[in-house]
C-alpha cells in the first residue's frame, strides 16, 4: 500500500510509524538476541526483585524477566495477528457474499451473521479456547471464530451500500461471475474501511489474547506469551511488582501502537473523503475587505439590489471564483428567471444574498439591499432577523429541506413565534392560513414529512415561506425533484402566490423551457456571469447571445423534426481552477473573433430590458440552426 | 435484431406494510429494429420493469419473452445467456461506474465475457467502443471522478454496447443531464439506432426527449400502461385523458401554458 505524503506529516503519524517499527524489530531480532538468556535457569538467582544484572528481576527459574518480555513479542504478535486475520478474512467473506448471492442465500447468510452477533464474543472466545482444549493454537482460533460475526456485519452493511449501486447492477446484467463482481467490484470499493478496523482489531485481539493467556486457556508452559508472564508476574505482585508490570506495559504498548495506526489510517481516509474543504484563512462571510457602508446608490421601489458579486470558494486545489460581477435587480411582484447548467453559479447566487454560502466562503459585493436595507450595514443579528423576515427560500429537495421529526404545524410556526414574538395559537391560525392558500387542508398541521408527497411537502415549504410574508422568495430548483404535472401545479401556485401578495420571485432552475413560460424576464449565466438578461417572451426566437441560442435550440420540443439531430454546443464549459481572459464561451462559441479570447465583454444595452455581453451579438432574424453548430 | 415481448407481467415489491405491487398486469412489444418509449411519472413502475426484464427483480407472473424464448435469470449461466440479449443503462451517473476502474478497465471487462481477445485486440475494440458513442479515445485511462456526467453516461452506454446485445433498455439515461449534455447523448442514441440497428427499450420522464427517439410510445401510470400509440398519433391525438395530463404540464417556449383550471382555483 502507497501512503500518500500528508500521512507521515502528523506528529501521530510519527508515533504510530516509530511504534510499530520497533514491535516489528523486537518480534524479529528478540528471540535472536535474547532468547538463549530468557531459555536459560538460574539456580542462584530464583525470585529476585529488580537489579542490575535483571532490570525487571526473575522468575521462580530465575529467568530474567526482561528478557522473557522482550522474547515474548513475537509470539505475542505472531498469535494476534494470526488470530484478526483469519477471523476478518472469514469475516468480510460471508458479509460480502451477501452482495452477490442469489435472494435465498442472502436472506439465510444475513440470517446467519445476526444469529452469531447475538453472541457476545469474549465468551464465545472463552468458550470455544475451552472446547479447543487450552493451547495457543486453540486460543487462537477461539478468538478468530469470536471475531467473524463483527467484521460479517460490517462488511455486510458496506457491501449493502455498493451492492445498490448502478454499476454492479451492470456489471450484474454483462453476467459476470460472482467471484469476479466479489474480487473485482464489491471488496476493492470496501477496502479501505475494512482496513482500518482491520488494523483496530489486531489491537484488541493482542489484549484479548494476552487474556486468554492470563486466564491460562492461551499459551502453556514451557512456551510463554505476554499474557503468560503477566499471570506469572502476578502471584507476587504484592512484594514485587515489577515483573508483572513489564508484561502489562508491553501489551498496553503493542495496542496503542495498532489504535494509533487505526487512527492514523481514519484520519487520512476522511481527509480524501468526498466533500474536502480546506478552511479559509479567514472565514469573514460578509467579505473581506468589508464594504463600506452605503455600498451603491440606493434605487427605489427595489425589493433586491445586487451589484457587483463575487463569490470565492477553497477547493484542495486552490480557491476558484464560481460567481464573479453578478448584478440583478427585482422589482415587487416580478417574476425572474436564473437559467444556466450546473457549475454556471446560479445557486451560489442565490446562497450568497440569504447569507447561506457553505463555511469558507468569501463575498464580496459593491451593493446588496433587500427591501431597501443595506444588509452590509447591518449588524449581524439585524441582519439575521431582516433575512429571515424579508426573504424566503425554497429549494430543491422538499425531503430533506423539512425537519422529519417534527411536526409540520410545528416547522411553520418556528419562524413567526421566533421573530414575531406571536403566541402559539395565533401562530397556528396563521400556519393554517398559509396552508389554505397552497391548497393543502388544515389537517395537514398535525401530520409528519414522511406523510406527504413530493407535492405536498414542497407547497408546505412555500407556505413555510409565506408565514414571514417574505418580500422576496427564491425558489432554486423548486420543480426539479417533481413530476411533470406536479411542476406545473407549483409555478401556477407561484404565479398567484405572487399575483396576491406583490412579492418578488427570483426562480432559479436549468430547465430553459419552464423559466419561459413561467417567468416575465429571464437572466441567463454562463461560467460564473451574467451574459444575457431579456424578457421571456424573446427567449425562444429573439435571444441575441450565442450561448443563449444554443441553450435554447438543443431542448427537444414536441413539434421538433425528429430526423435531424438536435443542436448541441460542442466542448464544456471552462475549468474554474483555470480563468482565462477573455469572453468565457469564446472556446465553445461558433461566431468568435480574434479579440474575443482576450477581452470580456462587458453586459451592455441592446434595448430597455435587454443586455448582452457579446462582442458579435446573434443578428434577431438568424436562423438558430446556423449559430448552433453541432 | 432482437424482439421484446412481455405479457402480463407483475412485479412485487416488499414494503414496511407488506407487499407493494410495482408494475401491475403489463404487456407491451417492442419490434425489432425499433424504440419503444415508456413515459411515466416517479413510481409508475417504469424502473421495477427494465430491472424485471434484464433479471436484476423477480418476475411474479407474467412472461419475458426474447426472439420468441422465455427469459430466466436463475443461474450465472441463464443470466449470462441473457446478458448476450439486452443489456441495460441506468440512471445515475454518479454511480454509473465504477470508481476504482479506468474508461480502459471497466469497457475491456465488458468486451471480454464473451470473447476472449489479446491486449492488443481489446485496446482496438476500447476505441471502437469510444468512437461508437462519440468519445475522444484518449479518454481510456481516466477514472470515473475524472469525466463530466455527460461522459459517464456515454461510457455506461458504451459498456452496455460492448456485449453487442439485441436490445437495449436505457432507464432514465439523459435525467440527471443538462440541456445541452442531454441534447448530445440524444443525438449519440439517435446515430446508434441507425449504425447498428438496436431495438431499444427507452425510458423516462422527461416526454420530448423520449419522444424524440422513440418509434412508439406507452404511457405508464400506477404500474399500468395507460395508452400506447405511434409518437406521432401520440402527440397528434393522445387518446387517454393522463396521456393528454402529461402533454399538457411539459413545459414549452413556443406555445403558450394552458390557462389553470377552473376547479383548480382555490375556493
Amino acid at each position: 500500500m502507497s501512503l500518500p505524503p500528508g500521512l507521515r506529516r502528523t506528529p501521530m503519524a510519527w508515533a504510530a510509524a516509530v511504534m510499530l517499527a520497533s514491535l516489528v524489530v523486537l518480534a524479529l531480532v528478540g528471540p535472536l538476541v535474547w532468547g538463549a538468556s530468557a531459555d536459560r535457569p538460574d539456580a542462584s538467582a530464583v525470585l529476585q526483585g529488580p537489579s542490575v544484572g535483571h532490570p525487571f528481576g526473575t522468575d521462580n527459574l530465575g529467568r530474567d524477566v526482561l528478557a522473557r518480555v522482550l522474547t515474548a513479542t513475537r509470539p505475542s504478535l505472531l498469535l494476534a495477528l494470526a488470530a484478526v486475520l483469519l477471523g476478518a478474512g472469514a469475516g468480510i467473506l460471508l458479509g460480502a457474499s451477501t452482495a452477490v448471492l442469489g435472494r435465498r442465500a442472502r436472506r439465510l447468510t444475513a440470517g446467519l451473521i445476526n444469529l452469531l452477533l447475538a453472541f457476545p464474543a469474549l465468551l464465545v472466545a472463552m468458550f470455544l479456547a475451552v472446547v479447543f482444549g487450552a493451547g495457543a493454537a486453540g486460543a487462537m482460533l477461539a478468538l478468530a471464530a469470536a471475531g467473524v460475526p463483527g467484521f460479517a456485519r460490517l462488511t455486510q452493511t458496506l457491501a449493502a451500500g455498493v451492492a445498490g449501486t448502478d454499476h454492479l447492477a451492470a456489471a450484474r446484467v454483462l453476467g459476470l461471475g460472482r467471484l469476479r463482481l466479489l474480487g473485482r467490484h464489491v471488496l476493492p470499493n470496501i477496502a479501505e474501511p475494512l482496513l482500518l478496523s482491520t488494523t483496530t482489531a489486531a489491537g484488541t485481539s493482542l489484549v484479548a489474547l494476552s487474556g486468554l493467556s492470563f486466564l491460562g486457556l492461551g499459551v502453556q508452559p514451557p512456551g510463554y506469551d505476554w499474557g503468560q508472564l503477566l499471570n506469572q508476574g502476578l502471584d507476587r505482585v504484592y512484594a514485587e511488582p515489577l515483573p508483572a508490570l513489564a508484561p502489562g506495559l508491553a501489551i498496553l504498548y503493542a495496542a496503542l501502537a495498532f489504535q494509533l495506526l487505526g487512527e492514523v489510517l481514519a484520519g487520512n481516509a476522511a481527509r480524501r473523503g468526498p466533500a474536502p474543504r480546506t478552511p479559509a484563512p479567514t472565514p469573514a462571510p460578509w467579505g473581506s475587505p468589508r464594504p463600506k457602508a452605503g455600498g451603491g446608490p440606493a434605487e427605489e421601489g427595489l425589493v433586491l439590489q445586487v451589484e457587483d458579486l463575487h463569490v470565492e470558494l477553497p477547493t484542495p486545489d486552490g480557491p476558484i471564483r464560481p460567481v464573479h460581477g453578478v448584478s440583478l435587480a427585482l422589482r415587487p411582484g416580478e417574476i425572474v428567471g436564473l437559467v444556466g447548467e450546473s457549475g454556471s453559479g446560479k445557486s451560489l447566487t442565490a446562497l450568497a444574498i440569504a447569507d447561506l454560502l457553505p463555511y469558507g466562503a468569501r463575498v464580496s459585493r459593491r451593493t446588496l439591499r433587500l427591501l431597501g436595507a443595506d444588509l452590509a450595514a447591518l449588524a449581524p443579528k439585524e441582519r439575521d432577523r431582516h433575512l429571515a423576515t424579508g426573504l424566503a427560500m425554497i429549494f430543491q429537495n422538499p425531503a430533506s429541506a423539512l425537519n422529519p421529526a417534527l411536526r409540520v404545524a410545528t416547522q411553520l410556526t418556528e419562524a413567526v413565534r421566533a421573530h414575531r414574538g406571536a403566541s402559539r395559537a395565533q401562530a397556528t391560525a396563521e400556519a393554517a392560513e398559509a396552508l389554505r392558500r397552497v391548497a393543502l387542508p388544515p389537517a395537514v398541521l398535525r401530520s409528519r414529512p414522511h406523510q406527504l408527497s413530493g407535492g405536498q411537502r414542497q407547497r408546505v415549504m412555500i407556505a413555510s415561506g409565506l408565514m414571514v410574508r417574505p418580500g422576496l422568495i427564491i425558489a432554486d430548483e423548486p420543480t426539479t425533484a417533481l413530476d411533470v404535472t406536479v411542476q406545473r401545479e407549483i409555478t401556477r401556485l407561484l404565479s398567484e402566490i405572487r399575483r396576491d401578495t406583490s412579492a418578488a420571485i427570483l426562480f432559479i432552475s436549468h430547465d430553459v423551457a419552464l423559466v419561459g413560460e413561467f417567468c416575465e424576464s429571464i437572466l441567463v449565466m454562463y461560467a460564473g456571469t451574467i451574459v444575457e438578461t431579456l424578457p421571456a417572451d424573446r427567449l425562444a426566437d429573439g435571444a441575441r447571445h450565442p450561448y443563449t441560442r444554443a441553450l435554447v435550440a438543443s431542448v427537444p420540443d414536441l413539434t421538433a423534426d425528429r430526423d435531424r439531430p438536435l443542436p448541441t454546443i460542442d466542448g464544456a464549459p471552462p475549468d474554474p481552477l483555470t480563468p482565462a481572459p477573455g469572453c468565457p464561451f469564446e472556446p465553445r462559441c461558433p461566431r468568435r473573433r480574434g479579440h474575443c479570447a482576450d477581452h470580456t465583454p462587458p453586459l451592455e444595452d441592446l434595448a430597455a430590458d435587454h443586455r448582452v455581453a457579446c462582442w458579435y451579438p446573434v443578428p434577431v432574424a438568424a436562423d438558430p440552426e446556423t449559430v448552433a453548430a453541432s | 435484431m432482437t424482439v421484446l415481448r412481455v405479457t402480463d407481467l407483475t412485479v412485487h415489491h416488499p414494503g414496511p406494510l407488506g407487499q407493494v405491487t410495482a408494475v401491475d398486469g403489463v404487456s407491451l412489444e417492442v419490434p425489432s429494429g425499433t424504440t419503444l418509449g415508456l413515459v411515466g411519472e416517479s413510481g409508475s413502475g417504469k424502473s421495477s420493469l427494465a430491472r424485471a426484464i434484464v433479471g436484476l427483480v423477480p418476475v411474479h407472473t407474467g412472461r419475458i419473452m426474447l426472439d420468441g424464448r422465455e427469459i430466466r435469470a436463475r443461474t450465472i449461466r441463464d443470466r449470462r445467456r441473457l446478458g448476450r440479449l439486452v443489456q441495460v443503462v441506468l440512471q445515475d451517473p454518479d454511480t454509473a461506474l465504477d470508481p476504482r476502474m479506468t474508461v480502459r478497465q471497466t469497457l475491456g471487462e465488458a468486451a471480454t465475457v464473451f470473447h476472449r481477445l489479446d491486449r492488443p485486440a481489446r485496446d482496438k475494440r476500447v476505441t471502437e467502443l469510444l468512437e461508437l458513442v462519440g468519445l475522444d479515445p484518449r479518454l481510456a485511462g481516466r477514472l470515473p471522478r475524472q469525466l463530466s456526467g455527460g461522459q459517464r453516461q456515454r461510457v455506461a452506454l458504451a459498456r452496455a454496447l460492448a456485449v453487442e446485445p439485441g436490445l437495449l433498455i436505457a432507464d432514465e439515461v439523459t435525467s440527471a443531464l443538462d440541456v445541452s449534455v442531454q441534447a448530445a447523448v440524444l443525438n449519440t442514441i439517435r446515430e446508434l439506432q441507425r449504425r447498428l440497428g438496436l431495438s431499444m427499450l427507452f425510458i423516462g420522464h422527461n416526454l420530448p426527449a423520449v419522444c424524440h427517439v422513440s418509434d412508439a410510445v406507452a404511457v405508464m401510470r400506477h404500474g399500468r400502461i395507460v395508452e400506447t400509440a405511434p409518437t406521432d398519433a401520440l402527440l397528434r391525438a393522445p387518446q387517454h385523458p393522463y396521456t393528454r395530463t402529461l402533454l399538457a404540464a411539459v413545459p414549452s417556449l413556443r406555445t403558450p401554458p394552458p390557462a389553470p383550471a377552473p376547479e383548480e382555483q382555490p375556493p
